[in-house]
């Protein structure tokens, strides 16, 4: 198959008067990883579930594997492999028998049930644990688990909803590992994030989405490249007039003022910049404290595309954790 | 045609087999009503209602046996009326999420833990006539073979309706409802009126007028009553009570408990296709 798996025309979803995704447009392409970038509330979740047919789609058009996501839903569910935000196995059945029970509600044959278990146990490493009880396992190897299991069906793709929030880095990359495996194999995924390496490692092309809305998409590189060829952090005596002269230079494609220092994007190669800006600056009788160079990496391109951080996003998802615990007690 | 609900009940079944402390009790519940309520009332009751002639010249049976039905009856209601619990908890714990988002349609959800709950009645109430008989129960006296398989067939057709009924009940209760406390509440203050309102325990005849009109119509009364007709024979005497049962009673015994749970399984439709997840 080639072509488009996912295909989103001006979709369109509110809560109330609070509209979560506003006017989406994008597709996603046969055998790709594609990621939605975004901070906690951006819309991501709501766009995943419409995806998944778990919501009702309120305004525009989508397209799952050919088919359409408001009548087509029972062919939409068949075609599509789902790993939850938040875990969701049964910890009193053992690892083979969660993936037994996913072949069965999808009426696998027991044949087919039987080959599909051997040969995702032994693409997630877990072959040794097939009769260990869930809640037995590893947090790591619970999600290999539901990794597996959301490709218990072969689907034509597979939708990640935060795959590893929670975890610490070396489970984080071993995730990303069999990510990678599973697109090696031929599945197109579908994440959303708000992790700015696993969007930057992982993904073939991303979505930055915030307020509802796509800001940009591209590749990892693309959307790098887009913002200059370096990035130089200067920390000054008066950063006002600095940025004001650094916005006069024709070399310097933009200016931002942070807290302490100025982040300066630089289109030409910064080896031959640099002493110009500095010497330009010492003209006018300001002194530089610090000056630091580097590539844009995915933070710089959130920035500069949202006008903020994810800083904002960890906040929040900082008060939803406290308002669940207040309700549980 | 879909089998998706085997595959719903096929995991409650390992499930009710693995949690041996659950299976341990729900099987020997039934045997401690029987041997210490049963055998204790029993004898209390035959002694206080030995001295009332029988007039009706009907055959005696004692309160042991007329009471073994209703133990069945109440087996059953307690577990069935519990059974959709495990609905609550898989929603809690987002384990229903997996299933609500496969195509499986919600009926099959429903019916795959409803037969799942047929089945353990099954157990319960072969393990209540068994025992019973070992104990001293009356059950199918002087049947012959094939009379008692239908008798037997009889009862367990009873008893699924009346389990799917209830087990409809509290499935829609549980995915309704979101805490635990407020579901044990809410099925505690149904238990109660099912159980007095009914001849499940001893008969209703010297009843209130009022009560005695609403016990006719309680589905616990339906399957004791439905189950003394097929184990008892349609006509004896109990504690100076004369009991015929009819063709036409039994007829009613039916159809009340399918009425009843086809009202309950719509209900549960109705809230199964709201959940959200």
């Amino acid at each position: 198959m080639t072509g488009n798996v996912i295909e989103v025309n001006n979709l369109e979803h509110s809560y109330g008067s609070i509209k979560a995704v506003d006017n989406i447009s994008f597709t996603v392409k046969h055998g790709e990883i594609f990621s939605f970038l975004g901070p906690n509330g951006a819309g991501k979740s709501t766009v995943i579930n419409i995806l998944t047919t778990l919501k009702k789609i309120q305004k525009g058009e989508a397209r799952v594997n050919g088919y359409d996501v408001a009548k087509e839903s029972k062919s939409v569910r068949k075609s599509i492999g789902i790993v939850f935000q938040m875990l969701c196995l049964d910890h009193e059945m053992t690892v083979s028998e969660n993936l037994e029970y996913h072949g069965k509600i999808y009426s696998m044959s027991k044949k087919e049930r039987k080959k599909r278990i051997e040969e995702l146990l032994k693409l997630i490493d877990l072959e040794s644990k097939r009769d260990t009880l869930a809640k037995e396992l590893s947090g790591g190897m619970k999600r290999r688990l539901e990794l597996a299991r959301g490709l218990m069906t072969k689907p034509a793709v597979l939708f990640l909803d935060e795959p590893t929030v929670g975890f610490d880095i070396q489970t984080r990359m071993r995730m990303w590992e069999y990510l990678r495996e599973i697109k090696r194999e031929g599945t197109t995924i579908f994440l959303t994030t708000h992790y700015m390496e696993e969007a930057d490692q992982l993904s073939d092309r991303i979505s930055i989405i915030d307020h509802g809305k796509i800001i940009v998409t591209g590749s990892a590189d693309e959307l790098k490249n887009k913002l200059g060829k370096d990035l130089i952090y200067l920390e000054t005596s008066n950063n006002k007039a600095a940025a004001e002269i650094l916005r006069s230079l024709q070399s310097v494609k933009s200016v931002t003022e942070d807290t302490k220092s100025l982040r300066v994007l630089i289109g030409e190669d910064v080896t031959h910049v640099l002493p110009q800006i500095m010497e330009k600056i010492r003209g006018e009788g300001i002194d530089i404290t610090t000056v630091n160079i580097k590539k844009p990496s995915m933070d710089d391109v959130f920035v500069h595309y949202t006008g903020h951080g994810l800083r904002e996003g960890d906040e929040n998802e900082k008060q939803q954790g406290m308002e669940v615990e207040g309700v549980s007690k | 045609m879909n089998f998706e609900f085997r595959a719903i009940y096929w995991r409650e079944m390992l499930k009710f087999f693995r949690f041996k402390s659950v299976l341990f009790s729900s099987l020997i519940q039934p045997v401690m009503w029987l041997a210490f309520f049963g055998l204790a009332m029993s004898d209390s009751f035959d002694q206080l209602t030995s001295l009332i002639p029988n007039v009706s010249g009907a055959p005696v049976v004692d309160y042991l046996s007329y009471m073994g039905a209703g133990i069945i009856a109440m087996d059953v209601l307690f577990s069935s009326l519990f059974g959709g619990t495990t609905l609550m908890f898989d929603k809690k714990f987002s384990l229903l999420r997996e299933t609500l988002a496969s195509p499986v349609p919600r009926f099959h959800i429903i019916l795959g833990i409803g037969l799942s709950a047929v089945t353990k009645a099954f157990i319960q109430t072969f393990i209540i006539i068994g025992f019973g008989k070992f104990i001293g129960m009356d059950f199918f006296k002087g049947y012959t073979l094939a009379e008692t398989i239908t008798a037997v067939m009889g009862i367990m057709i009873l008893v699924a309706t009346f389990t799917l009924g209830f087990l409809f009940l509290s499935g829609s209760i549980a995915i309704t409802i979101e805490n635990p406390e407020g579901m044990q509440s809410i099925l505690t203050l149904l238990s109660m009126p099912l159980f007095f309102v009914s001849n499940a325990l001893y008969p209703i005849d010297s009843f209130p007028p009022f009560l005695k009109f609403l016990s006719m119509f309680n589905p616990l009364t339906l399957l004791a009553d439905g189950i003394r007709y097929f184990a008892l024979g349609t006509n004896f005497s109990v504690m100076g009570n004369h009991y015929i049962y009819t063709t036409a009673n039994i007829s009613f015994y039916f159809l009340g408990l399918i009425f009843f749970a086809l009202s309950m399984l719509s209900i549960a439709m109705w809230r199964f296709n709201k959940v959200n997840i």
